[in-house]
């Protein structure tokens, strides 16, 4: 996962610093009043347990062994800025000092574990733990979900920087200049390890200090008062909004999503041309392969292509689709809810 | 107790530590890198990586890595131990995500494997080539920076690349307290090493490294107060600053002009 120097290009490296460069300076301006209290030892404190820890050989459930980033841990007790920070700092001197991690890759690096992981972390600890009480078994649940959801998106994003490099960054006999493996094959050999093997040793460390934590030191894992827990729920809620309203910008790539070709697709010129294009100027088949064309049909979504066939404006479709999963996957948490509180209550009769 | 994971935990944060040691040892040795002053050194050797790293030609790569070696050799750093600890290990990890591109790459056929319809093509050949010859002449460039330049120096020089002066002072205390919370668990694991007869199973491993992390965690907030306290007593007021009493002299105009015309014929050549 700290991917070293060498593996992407220079433009992505430059890209991914002045990605991460706006976060770091929100969270130093959003530390920097309490940075000159306790919070400067704490930070570097921080940072340097979350470095030792990721020293720790892990044993996981078949008999191997996996390292873990800590940075579902420093999201629940630091908060998402603090936390961005100090796995910030433990990735520089990893970097620097140890060679984990190259100084051009740095950017990025900090980009997929810090801020991505940092915010994704306390996202799915506040959303999972919302209303549970100090010493439910949901919180150590949310803990352990918060570092699997972190590691596996900052796994996800570095595969993305290591697909993308072949797409863009090749020579004139098509030579991949840095990475060299495309989306269909960094994404599945990347996410491999980390949905098994990385995935299950943060949630494990997470899981594991979050009850160490509440057990000897309660007030650090903040058992949010009501007050603090419906403005952390208002805040989730509106970020849910924006997201929302932000899905209309999927109609902004041209073309068919790589791999999510149609049967007809393929007899179509236009089409062709595009496939062949995102393919590495590999020309598609004449013709739909006879399992695809056997099995598209198999199952018909009741809102192709993101809008019914009602909705004329492709952006208002888009909009409907997304409240009508948002509201699909609410309906189906509640119930489930619902379910495991009613199971619980029944058993504590 | 298996002797995997706690040893291997305790092997680790050894190496950890040997390697701060064998760092600020070559860092003060008396070589031509650790002359120069740390901020040409670091925008020049930074500035090599970056010209590595834009470089499409192989040779322009190999070439950068061989200046690399030349400047290892000027600065006494044994070449033994730099195969051993970063060349090799580069190699190996590059190697074996490099390889299946040899086949995964489309291209014309350079070798037919004669089973199969496996074949080696030229592209993917070039194509592992180069990730791998970058690799190795930006981890040798990149190290020769931390093996030469003791840490607080190369923090310092952190300030050219406009750095913020709270980012440097977070950076010293996090080093500082790497070295000692590393030797804090090693210390917990040996101890926990020492009292131990016979196995433990998975589960109880488990168990034994979370608990440790734990008191680890516990050890480091109340450390983080006490530091805090002592950082008052001494008269600290929320004001951070660096004394810099880096000074250029006629060599570092000389390493400036001479990493400024390496850089620049590199990135010309490797266009």
């Amino acid at each position: 996962m700290h991917i070293p120097d060498g593996y992407l290009s220079p433009s992505t490296c430059a890209v991914m610093y002045a990605a991460s460069a706006p976060c770091w300076w929100a969270a130093l301006r959003r530390t920097r009043k309490k940075l000159f209290g306790r919070t400067l030892p704490l930070l570097s404190l921080f940072a340097a347990f979350s470095f030792v820890t990721m020293m720790f050989n892990l044993p996981l459930p078949g008999g191997t062994t996996g390292h873990a980033v800590g940075v579902g841990i420093a999201a629940i007790v630091l908060g998402p800025w603090a936390s961005l920070l100090a796995i910030s700092l433990a990735l520089t001197i990893q970097a620097l000092f140890f060679g984990d991690g190259g100084i051009t890759t740095l950017g990025a690096n900090c980009f997929n574990m810090a801020i991505a992981g940092s915010f994704a972390a306390w996202g799915i600890y506040q959303l999972v733990s919302l209303g549970a009480a100090a010493e439910s078994r949901r919180r150590v649940v949310a803990a352990a979900l918060a570092g699997y959801g972190a590691i596996n998106l900052s796994a996800l994003l570095a595969a993305i920087e290591f697909g993308i490099q072949p797409m863009l960054f090749h020579d004139a006999t098509g030579t991949p200049l840095y990475a060299p493996y495309p989306l269909s094959v960094a994404i599945p050999a990347m996410m491999a390890g980390h949905l098994t093997i990385a995935g299950a040793a943060e949630a494990i460390m997470s899981a594991g200090l979050f009850s160490y934590l509440r057990r000897n030191e309660p007030a650090l894992v903040g058992i949010a008062s009501p007050a603090t827990a419906r403005k952390t729920a208002r805040s989730l809620w509106g970020a849910l909004a924006l997201v929302l309203l932000l899905t209309p910008l999927g109609i902004v790539a041209s073309g068919a999503a790589w791999g999510e070709w149609a049967p007809r697709d393929f007899s179509d010129a236009a089409a062709r041309a595009q496939i062949a294009a995102a393919s590495g100027n590999s020309a598609a088949p004449m013709a739909a392969p006879s399992g695809l064309a056997r099995l598209a049909n198999l199952w018909t979504a009741p809102l192709p292509n993101y809008a019914p066939h009602f909705v004329k404006s492709a952006a208002f479709g888009y909009l409907l689709s997304a409240m009508f999963g948002v509201g699909l996957i609410l309906v189906v948490a509640w119930v489930a809810l619902r379910f495991t509180q009613s199971a619980k209550q029944r058993s504590e009769l | 107790m298996s002797a995997g994971v706690l040893s291997k935990t305790v092997r680790g944060f050894t190496n950890a530590l040997a390697q701060t040691l064998v760092s600020e040892n070559s860092a003060h040795a008396h070589g031509l890198l650790q002359t120069l002053d740390p901020r040409v050194k670091l925008l020049g050797l930074l500035a090599l990586v970056v010209a590595a790293a834009l470089s499409r030609r192989l040779a322009v790569i190999v070439a950068l890595f061989g200046l690399g070696v030349v400047l290892a050799v000027a600065s006494r750093l044994s070449l033994w131990s730099f195969a051993k600890r970063v060349w090799l290990v580069a190699f190996g990890f590059t190697a074996m995500i490099a390889a299946p591109a040899l086949f995964l790459t489309p291209g014309q056929t350079l070798y037919a494997l004669p089973f199969g319809s496996v074949a080696i093509t030229g592209q993917g050949a070039r194509s592992a080539l180069l990730l791998i010859a970058r690799v190795e002449a930006d981890v040798t460039l990149s190290t020769l920076l931390v093996l030469t330049t003791p840490w607080m120096h190369l923090l310092k020089a952190l300030r050219t690349l406009l750095v913020p002066v709270e980012v440097i002072a977070l950076l010293a205390m996090t080093h500082r307290y790497v070295v000692l919370l590393t030797e804090t668990a090693n210390a917990m694991f040996e101890s926990r090493q020492s009292r131990m007869v016979g196995r433990l199973n998975g589960r109880e491993q488990r168990r034994l490294m979370v608990n440790t992390g734990g008191v680890l965690m516990s050890k480091t907030l109340e450390m983080g107060n006490e530091v805090f306290l002592a950082m008052q007593s001494r008269g600290f007021r929320g004001e951070v600053r660096l004394l810099t009493d880096f000074r250029l002299r006629a060599r570092d105009y000389l390493a400036m002009s001479g990493f400024a015309a390496a850089v620049v014929a590199a990135v010309v050549m490797g266009w």
